[in-house]
């Protein structure tokens, strides 16, 4: 039903208005697969203000920035000094930087659920082809995703300084793949540990507090009752502690499995035996926040 | 044309497999006569429920609903906590039913509530648009989630923000717009894939009079215009006969009423009149009363309070013949007829109706009893 309105037709002109009125749509539909792909890359960007206001670039990028700077700098001076290892492990990298990591996961997890959930988007999710899976899936992937490359671009950083510092090739090598290990898990534990925070609230401002309260201060306790351990030589439950706090939780897995060294006081990680522990519960913890994810959005539906 | 007649006259016997209703429509336009039109719209059914029951803990909201909804434009009134909001979920396939079955568009609701959810678009009663994005990105995003590609996402934005009002306001972020915007911003997204039916929860909410006009045109033009069939629900009747070719009313999760708009309101309009005073009849509203009693029409005043209460005449329309009866008594009573108009219906009175309908039932059945 094309209907055509000839605007001052002078012959053989080809200058013509068209109002081509309402055109269906015959091409393909994708499906659930794709519009989780769409969901994912849509948060992933989101958690660096990509396709948002620029005002919500300014932390991610910020964040980023304080990430990489010390690596760098770390760099310039083994290249300057012509030193024999990197002043820094690959592993202890981000325990050391744990404070930006725990603030991007505060400032991004609610960002990307409790938005939904504020402004009530989350129906129109549900009300397309993707399901209560899809959703959490496509959330949690994306924050795993943003804070692996928010904790593994330093990494790189340090290798790519290393070699140009000319330093043990396989050494390196192993070093990286190592770190590049325990930051994944790292990610993906911090990634579920804040969505399921973020996604009891719709307020982000109590997302970011509680958020910031769960790392720091289990981290806090953990390591205050490991220094008094360690002052009054019970070494024995220093490493059993660890378990009770996400960051010495990746520590001690770091430093039973992934040749670390432990920053736990007294520098003694877990054995292996205790190491096995807590990769099971890193991964029990992981999964436990999927599930409670799941559980939370069959309720929110529409 | 023609040899399409027959051929759509089977689908009849073929309503369980999924169907493109729009190509049906579209067909139609082709077919000039109305006689073909009315044919088709009783023959195939877009919605169609059976019994369907939603039981929570505490409140039923839906018992034992069975209605069938055919092409167009469909109201569904009722109440607050009627069931509306409650029937669509079931209808998207988000919420399992306690008991009874729901298809849509041919899919059963209970196993194929993805396929469903393809093919019908859905816009909320409530806010649901993040402020710090532009229209058209938010639209793209929810085309994209549909399972439309990049490319078909952006351009079916670009047309339906067009279709439904939006121009250069699209770019800038959603927290500036108007409720009326945002309004066209909620329906662009339920359209942007070009479903085959589309749920509209309170559309109207919180619009002002022109909007409410503007937003009810954009709606029967969903259906005209774009082949789209529409479910639109609301509490106020008065609103849907003007733009539904079918009103189905729930009343505590029950079918009180489904019935096409023409049957609605040629059972149901109360026509007001007013007329002039002469020197012959002093007072004129009084004659007509008297002549149209004469005639067997029952006449009441309208009720006081309300400006001209006193002079304007409330009847109930039976059909053209009422007018025309009007009409006559007015010209021989030699008096100026003022005004004659429809007055509006208000879902109250459907209930009421019913009310008295279900006392009768009540009183007869005790007699029975007795």
């Amino acid at each position: 039903m094309a209907t055509e309105h000839p605007v001052a037709a002078p012959s053989g002109d080809q200058t013509r208005i068209h109002n081509i009125g309402y055109r269906t749509y015959d091409g393909p539909r994708l499906g659930r697969a794709y519009a989780r792909r769409s969901l994912y890359s849509q948060s992933l960007r989101g958690a660096y203000g990509l396709g948002r206001s620029v005002k919500s670039k300014v932390t991610p990028m910020l964040m980023f920035v304080v990430m990489c700077v010390p690596a760098a700098i770390m760099v310039a001076v083994a290249v300057a000094t012509k030193a024999k290892e990197l002043p820094l492990d690959y592993t202890r990298y981000a325990i050391v930087m744990q404070a930006v990591i725990s603030l991007y996961v505060a400032s991004q997890a609610p960002q990307s659920v409790s938005r939904d959930l504020r402004f009530k988007t989350v129906p129109l999710y549900f009300s397309r082809p993707i399901e209560t899976s899809d959703y959490v899936r496509a959330k949690f992937a994306a924050l795993a995703t943003a804070l692996f490359v928010l904790t593994a671009a330093p990494l790189l950083v340090l290798y790519v300084g290393a070699l140009l510092a000319k330093l043990d090739f396989a050494d390196q090598t192993k070093g990286l793949g190592q770190g590049l290990v325990s930051v994944a898990l790292l990610s993906l534990l911090f990634a579920g540990l804040g969505l399921v925070i973020a996604s009891v609230t719709p307020r982000r401002g109590f997302g970011i507090a509680a958020v910031i309260a769960v790392l720091t201060i289990s981290y806090g306790a953990v390591s205050t009752l490991q220094a008094i351990a360690d002052a009054q030589n019970s070494t024995g439950s220093i490493a059993w502690m660890g378990l009770f706090s996400p960051i010495t939780l990746i520590d001690g897995v770091q430093s039973a499995f992934l040749g670390a060294s432990s920053a736990f006081p007294g520098g003694v990680g877990p054995t292996n035996g205790e190491g096995v522990v807590y990769v099971l519960a890193t991964l029990g913890l992981i999964a436990a926040c999927y599930g409670l994810l799941m559980r939370r959005y069959r309720k929110v539906g529409l | 044309m023609w040899t399409t007649g027959p051929a759509l006259f089977d689908l009849r016997g073929t309503l369980r497999a999924p169907y493109d209703s729009r190509l049906i429509s579209r067909q139609l336009c082709g077919v000039t006569t109305g006689v073909a039109r009315v044919t088709m719209v009783e023959d195939v059914t877009v919605i169609a429920t059976e019994s369907l029951s939603k039981r929570f803990p505490r409140v039923t909201a839906l018992d034992r609903l069975s209605v069938d909804v055919g092409p167009g434009v469909t109201g569904l009134v009722g109440a607050n906590g009627a069931g509306k909001s409650t029937l669509i979920k079931i209808l998207l396939g988000l919420s399992p039913a306690t008991e009874g079955r729901a298809e849509v568009l041919g899919l059963d609701v209970a196993t194929k509530g993805a396929d469903i959810r393809e093919r019908v678009g859905y816009m909320p009663e409530h806010d649901c648009l993040p402020p710090d994005v532009s229209a058209t990105e938010f639209v793209v995003h929810m085309a994209r989630m549909s399972g439309l590609p990049p490319t078909a996402a952006r351009e079916r934005t670009a047309d339906t923000l067009r279709h439904v009002g939006l121009y250069e306001e699209r770019y800038r972020p959603i927290g500036g717009y108007s409720t009326g915007m945002k309004q066209r911003v909620k329906l662009a997204q339920a359209l942007v894939h070009d479903p085959q039916l589309v749920f509209l929860d309170e559309p109207t909410n919180g619009l002002d009079p022109v909007g409410r006009d503007e937003m009810l045109g954009l709606i029967r033009r969903i259906h005209t215009d774009f082949g789209i069939s529409v479910l639109v629900t609301s509490h106020l009747l008065g609103e849907l006969e003007r733009t539904c070719d079918h009103v189905v009313v729930v009343d505590g999760g029950k079918l009180l009423r489904s019935s096409s708009t023409t049957d609605f309101t040629q059972t149901t309009t109360t026509l007001a009149i007013e007329v002039t005073d002469t020197d012959e009849h002093p007072d004129g509203t009084r004659a007509v009363r008297d002549a149209l009693h004469a005639r067997g029409v029952d006449v009441v005043d309208s009720g006081g309070g309300l400006p001209g209460a006193g002079h304007v005449l409330l009847l109930t329309a039976q059909g053209e013949e009422t007018y025309d009866l009007v009409r006559d008594v007015v010209a021989d009573l030699g008096l100026g007829l003022v005004r004659m108009e429809q007055r509006r219906h208000h879902i109250s009175e459907v209930f009421k109706d019913s009310d008295e309908q279900r006392d009768a039932e009540r009183k007869e059945a005790v007699g029975h009893g007795n």
